[in-house]
């Protein structure tokens, strides 16, 4: 692979406590090519969300950037200037949030939200930016922009919102799209015309996508590859296709048998879905070793108190458990 | 907008006349009237007869449903009765006094906009830094302060020792009357607006909207000049409309203690001597005024808030 679009390195977020500085996330590591879509899965609180906001040089107290490196495009922009940054965040990354109905400011037409990206970054007028915002939302397939673009937010549906979203993140053609849970908040018939039409654009602009979702079929649906998240660490790494068919970590196992599939029952017979017993630990009370250890079914004395590092697997993949495979 | 406006009026009159049949419940309660109230001061003795002519007169000696339905039925037309005191027509005495407690009323809030809002949102862009700290502990004392007792501390310090301004009454109208009167009116508005304001713009600051007005790479200028400072003004505007809206009825202290002639000190007056139709008209009044200034809050939404349609 030449030099990748994004890359992040031992990324470390610092969680500030009232007593103590916590480590959300860390040793968090991932490449992702021009062009190419990368999803990051895990349940809600393993620290996904915050490592989207930290590419995008987000993060608000209490949360910190920890240590580590972002290199986007060859250029390490972890601690560049607010205002270098400024230029970065939605020019080069943009992002999608999980929420539209209050990602958009309710009192300002959504016309005007998405031509606020071509005065910021291209120096437009008004007048101008508003046609282009116009063009952005027959883009994103929303019937009659030219009325919709006078409409307030609440005047729209959720999907017409989503898009609205990605109207304003696409705007200005950047190499990054960051998409934390675009569509959670989603009807079910909307999900996947939401994820097409994103894929849709991004292929044709050649925008990369850093996806990041707890719906496993989702991301590897869409995605190249994808990387498994688990109480602020990576703990398993691999193609797309390869994590469905030979999950390493009893969590990636856990997730994949977790799905329910189409035709199980005639194979199998009638049976119960399996879960993931407990829940993800807080972060003031991570469990030494690995972190996975109170949960998992196959944890022995090491799994305690050693955590265990990163073990290769094919195809640029990899896997931290004590006994993977 | 219109029909908005027709609605909230319609909304006014039974207000109106719930008001007006409390009040006059409440004072065919209380025990004395404005004749007995002669003979208590104790000056002088009146004939019983002559009280018995007063007493039909003034019509205190109908039933009171009876009493109750000439008045709502005069107050329809716009008469207010005649006052007992000064057997003046109610409305004229009202429309003397109206004008300055307007100006008192207005000046009050203009403080109390121009310095609180303006604290408060100096005080949410920099939490924790010395203008916060100051401003908000300036506001917990604001709200704490007595009108009384800050405007007799005003009176001592601006009109005693300074000299700079008169220490009461109304002069010619001016400016310089206007001033000690109003700030010792505002001050619990401007505490409260610093205070509220500040919270609303906190709140607007931590919204999912603003996080995405970030991730468009603008400045926190911009994003305070685009997105914060409309949303922040629909909670901003709440307060002001209540705080407004009864400020006439708080004036009574102040008007009092500046000898300031508007409605509050003419109603002070009025109870005192048991003068029943002016101390009706000068309520009326006060609550008109707090409809009237709702109705102009329920406007403003519509203008500030396209969510906001009233069916």
């Amino acid at each position: 692979m030449s030099t990748p679009l994004l890359k992040v390195e031992n990324l470390r977020i610092a969680l500030a406590g009232h007593d103590a500085t916590y480590s959300a996330v860390e040793n968090v590591s991932f490449e992702i090519g021009r062009g190419e879509a990368f999803g990051l899965v895990g349940e809600s609180g393993c620290g996904k969300s915050i490592t989207a906001l930290a590419v995008m040089g987000l993060l608000r107290r209490p949360l910190s950037l920890g240590g580590g490196r972002i290199v986007l495009d060859g250029q390490e922009i972890q601690d560049v200037s607010a205002a270098e940054m400024r230029r970065l965040r939605g020019k080069r990354i943009a992002m999608i949030f999980q929420e539209p109905m209050t990602a958009l400011n309710p009192l300002s037409p959504v016309g005007r939200q998405i031509a606020e990206m071509f005065v910021l970054h291209q120096g437009m007028g008004w007048k101008e930016a508003m046609d282009r915002a116009e063009d952005a939302l027959r883009q994103v397939r929303v019937p009659s922009p030219e009325r919709r673009i006078k409409d307030f937010p609440h005047q729209l549906s959720g999907g017409m919102r989503q898009r609205v979203m990605i109207a304003i993140a696409l705007a200005c053609g950047p190499d990054l799209l960051v998409a934390d849970e675009p569509t959670t908040a989603l009807d079910v018939t909307v999900q996947a015309e939401i994820i097409d039409l994103m894929a849709e654009l991004c292929a044709a602009k050649g925008t990369a996508i850093l996806m990041i979702s707890h719906d496993l079929g989702l991301v590897a649906n869409m995605c190249k590859r994808v990387a498994v998240m688990y109480a602020g660490r990576i703990v398993e790494s691999q193609p797309a296709d390869a994590i469905f068919a030979t999950p390493s970590h009893p969590y990636t196992r856990g997730l994949v048998d977790s799905l329910p599939r189409l035709g199980e029952r005639s194979k199998r017979g009638r049976q119960r879905l399996r879960e993931i017993s407990g829940v993800v630990p807080s972060i003031a009370a991570y469990p030494a070793g690995c972190r996975f250890n109170p949960r998992c079914s196959s944890v022995t004395d090491i799994c305690r108190t050693v955590a265990p590092d990163a073990t290769p697997l094919p195809a640029d993949g990899l896997v931290r458990c004590h006994h993977h495979g | 907008m219109l029909l908005v406006l027709g609605r909230r009026l319609a909304n006014v009159i039974p207000t109106l006349l719930a008001v007006i049949a409390l009040v006059f419940l409440l004072f065919s309660v209380l025990p004395g009237s404005f004749i007995s109230g002669m003979n208590e001061d104790g000056r002088s003795t009146i004939d019983p007869a002559v009280m018995e002519r007063m007493r039909k007169e003034m019509g205190l000696d109908d039933p009171l449903p009876e009493r109750f339905a000439k008045y709502v039925a005069a107050t329809a037309t716009g008469d207010l009765g005649i006052s007992f005191r000064t057997r003046e027509p109610v409305t004229k005495m009202i429309a003397i006094r109206i004008w300055p407690s307007l100006k008192l009323v207005l000046a009050a809030m203009a403080f109390a906009i121009a310095v609180g809002v303006t604290l408060g949102f100096l005080a949410a862009l920099k939490p924790g830094s010395l203008i916060d700290t100051v401003s908000m502990v300036g506001a917990i004392s604001g709200l704490s302060l007595s009108q009384f007792w800050f405007g007799l501390m005003l009176m001592y310090l601006f009109a005693l020792k300074l000299q700079w301004l008169p220490s009461f009454g109304y002069g010619d109208g001016g400016l310089r009357n206007l001033i000690l009167p109003a700030i010792a009116l505002g001050v619990g508005p401007m505490a409260l607006l610093a205070r509220t304001t500040r919270a609303a713009v906190l709140d607007v600051l931590n919204a999912d909207f603003v996080r995405t007005a970030r991730s468009k790479g603008m400045s926190e200028r911009r994003v305070v000049e685009w997105h914060v400072l409309r949303n922040a003004l629909v909670l901003v505007i709440t307060i002001v409309g209540l705080q407004f809206g009864s400020l006439m009825g708080q004036a009574v202290v102040v008007e009092k203690l500046f000898a300031w002639p508007g409605i509050g000190s003419l109603m002070v007056d009025s109870v005192f001597q048991r003068d029943m139709p002016t101390v009706q008209g000068c309520i009326l009044m006060i609550v008109l005024f707090f409809l009237a200034i709702n109705t102009l809050v329920d406007l403003a939404y519509v203008v500030i808030d396209p969510r906001i349609r009233y069916r």
